[in-house]
């Protein structure tokens, strides 16, 4: 768990082509801050060891890696394994990171703290980590997702955070990170921003995939440890890409693993409602990264649509583009009708209600699994529970309560 | 000597402008910067309307979505800078987010913003650490590429902008995003006596001015204001521009 040297990014923070630091020059000194701070904190044996405590005892890390031998007994294909981040306190992966740059704005005398979120967890992941570590939070959430995770807005609430509806632009994740943006551009002096997923200037991409890398290297062990081999295929939804990128980094070395993205296609790829960066966008620069993107032909950021508000982002993280731009990963695209089906496959076969985000990516490996024989192994990870989408899903099948 | 940089001589203080191109639409742009230029504004500065614009407050902000749904393109802001040019004689530069000239393409939007008439270009969200490019094919095409700095700028990263900026430096006057303030931080004149200290080049302040007094106060310290929100404002509060022309008069009195 550990955080060790990775080659990647670049010292300017690139990943082939891919990343840089964007950003208006007023923020320029923050990131440089940001980065010798992590960097330290990075070999801090103190800072490190509480990072670990915590991990264990407040988020309950390490969770488990499940066999899904209902869900593969059901397919009657390959085997495949749950990696179960819904456990994790909060119900998502987004605490790991959370709490890693909680740690860190402490450790760098931070005492604001600001963030985005669209489906709510990170949202409410830094509300949990801000009310343990007594710092003031403030998180930025579209209006749109205000709407549609009711539930996690109330929780971020009880946390004792404050929550700042934005009105602009499609008023969902995209112009949440924007306004989060223009805050710490303003009020920079005493305010950490801590972003929630790959994305943004560097050295975000960097220091969020390192804090998620833990759920690559458990699993790794995990899977050593039962099966005494790698698995053949690691399979996760992408938005941003912080859940994928932390299973797929650990095991980029290791070639036999097929790492595979699942993007969200929305009402289908030709209906322009969609999250597909990387399947059907092209790159460009967007809050600070260099990354695929979706975008209209003149450069302007085009609306997205998920049934998952999770994916609902125009934008990818640029290691993400990395790996697609190399071939080290596959990424393909999911709709939403598609994604429920995934959803009410988990619930039904295997008793555990999936967030709408990684049921994109059990209906992909469902359908890849059908195909393959027993002995290979595929890993989901269940990057968070489905508590906060009962709603919209309740919706979209037409049940009553 | 280029166009933008014969603006500044001894003693002057220059009156910068920024309009968002296509607010409230194509012609008003057109007439407004002749207004501008003909009360004394030295340089204008065409907003390149952009989608996501994370250093723009809500003036802004709202300036360039109603001229997105106008179908405001950049291709067409080259048009108006063509039109322009061929009535004015006032520098004019380009500001606009990096996403659309990347997207253009740097060499094609470049080239075509010097056919344009175009003097220079000013880019919020591309710092020296991802300007090389830039910088590189602006110098080809007689472009003045203008940085950025900021209350927050390292004695380190002032020392490089006094090398590289070309025409003037634009000064961030605050640590925020651009719009009418009641108030300019104290510690203003301080940042700008810093930056003298190492620059050569003219220096510009913006952000958040929006009165003569302001206006007046910047310029005894610095070469230059630059005023944007305050003239939307203004646009969107008088139609007929006579109060936005009013406003450009007051300020060109307020610096001499």
């Amino acid at each position: 768990m550990a955080i060790k040297d990775r080659q990647l990014p670049n010292p300017g923070g690139y990943f082939g082509q891919f990343g840089g630091k964007f950003v208006p020059e007023t923020l320029i000194p923050a990131l440089n801050e940001l980065e010798q701070a992590y960097a330290k904190a990075s070999t801090d044996s103190g800072f490190q060891q509480q990072f670990q405590q915590l991990c264990r005892e407040y988020i309950g890390r390490p969770t488990p890696l499940y066999p899904a031998q209902q869900l593969s007994a059901k397919i009657g294909g390959a085997t495949i394994l749950l990696k179960r981040e819904d456990l994790a306190h909060t119900g998502a992966h987004k605490i790991n990171n959370a709490l890693g740059q909680g740690l860190l704005a402490k450790y760098m005398g931070k005492t604001r703290i600001i963030a985005e979120t669209g489906a709510g967890q990170h949202g409410v992941a830094v509300a949990t980590v801000c009310a343990m570590l007594s710092l003031d939070c403030i998180i930025y959430m579209g209006e749109e997702d205000i709407k549609r995770q009711s539930s996690n807005v109330l929780r971020i609430k009880l946390l004792g955070a404050e929550v700042r509806p934005v009105a602009s632009g499609s008023r969902t994740l995209k112009d949440a990170i924007t306004e989060t943006i223009r805050d710490w551009v303003t009020n920079v002096h005493n305010t950490y921003y801590l972003l929630g997923s790959v994305v943004g200037p560097h050295p975000y991409p960097m220091i969020v995939r390192n804090f998620q890398s833990v759920i690559g290297q458990e699993t790794k062990e995990q899977v050593m440890a039962m099966y005494h081999r790698l698995p053949d295929y690691l399979i996760a939804c992408v938005g941003g890409g912080s859940n994928a990128i932390g299973l797929f980094h650990p095991f980029f070395n290791d070639k036999s693993v097929k790492l595979i993205g699942v993007e969200a296609a929305g009402q289908g790829l030709e209906s322009n409602q969609h999250s597909a960066s990387i399947t059907a966008g092209k790159v460009g620069v967007l809050h600070g990264t260099k990354s695929h993107l979706l975008q209209d032909k003149h450069g302007q950021i085009m609306p997205t649509h998920s049934i998952a508000p999770g994916l609902d982002y125009p934008g990818v993280g640029p290691e993400h583009s990395y790996y697609a731009d190399i071939g080290r990963a596959t990424y393909v695209a999911v709709i939403d009708s598609q994604a429920l089906e995934g959803f009410r496959l988990l619930c039904s076969t295997e008793g555990i209600i999936p967030a709408l985000e990684p049921a994109h990516a059990i209906y992909y490996a469902a359908k890849l699994a059908a195909d393959l024989p027993q002995e290979q192994l595929i890993v989901i990870n269940l990057s968070g529970r489905g508590d906060k989408d009962l709603d919209i899903v309740a919706e979209a099948i037409g049940m009553e309560s | 000597m280029s166009r933008i940089a014969s603006v500044f001589r001894p003693d002057y203080k220059a009156l910068i402008a920024y309009i968002t191109v296509g607010y409230p639409n194509m012609r008003t742009t057109l007439e407004v910067a002749s207004v501008l230029s003909d009360n004394g504004c030295d340089i204008i500065e065409l907003g390149i309307p952009f989608s996501d614009p994370l250093a723009d407050g809500v003036t802004i902000q709202k300036a360039s979505h109603q001229a997105l749904q106008q179908g405001v393109t950049p291709q067409a802001c080259l048009e108006v800078a063509y039109q322009l040019r061929q009535k004015l004689a006032t520098p004019l530069v380009f500001m606009t987010y990096y996403n659309p000239i990347f997207n253009f393409g740097v060499e094609a939007f470049c080239q075509a913003s010097t056919a344009a008439g175009i003097d220079g270009l000013i880019v919020p969200d591309l710092p020296l650490e991802e300007s090389a490019e830039l910088e590189a094919i602006t110098q080809k095409y007689n472009l003045d590429l203008v940085y950025l700095l900021a209350p927050t700028s390292t004695e380190k990263r002032v020392s490089i902008v006094a090398n590289r900026s070309r025409g003037f430096i634009y000064l961030v006057s605050l640590t925020g995003v651009t719009g009418a303030r009641v108030t300019l931080p104290p510690e203003l004149e301080g940042f700008i006596k810093r930056v003298r200290q190492k620059a050569r080049q003219p220096l510009c302040v913006g952000f958040g001015i929006s009165t003569p007094e302001q206006a007046r106060r910047v310029a005894k310290v610095a070469d230059g204001v630059i005023v944007g929100s305050r003239l939307i404002q203004l646009m969107e509060e008088d139609a007929t521009l006579s109060s936005l022309k009013a406003f450009v008069l007051s300020l060109r009195e307020a610096l001499g």
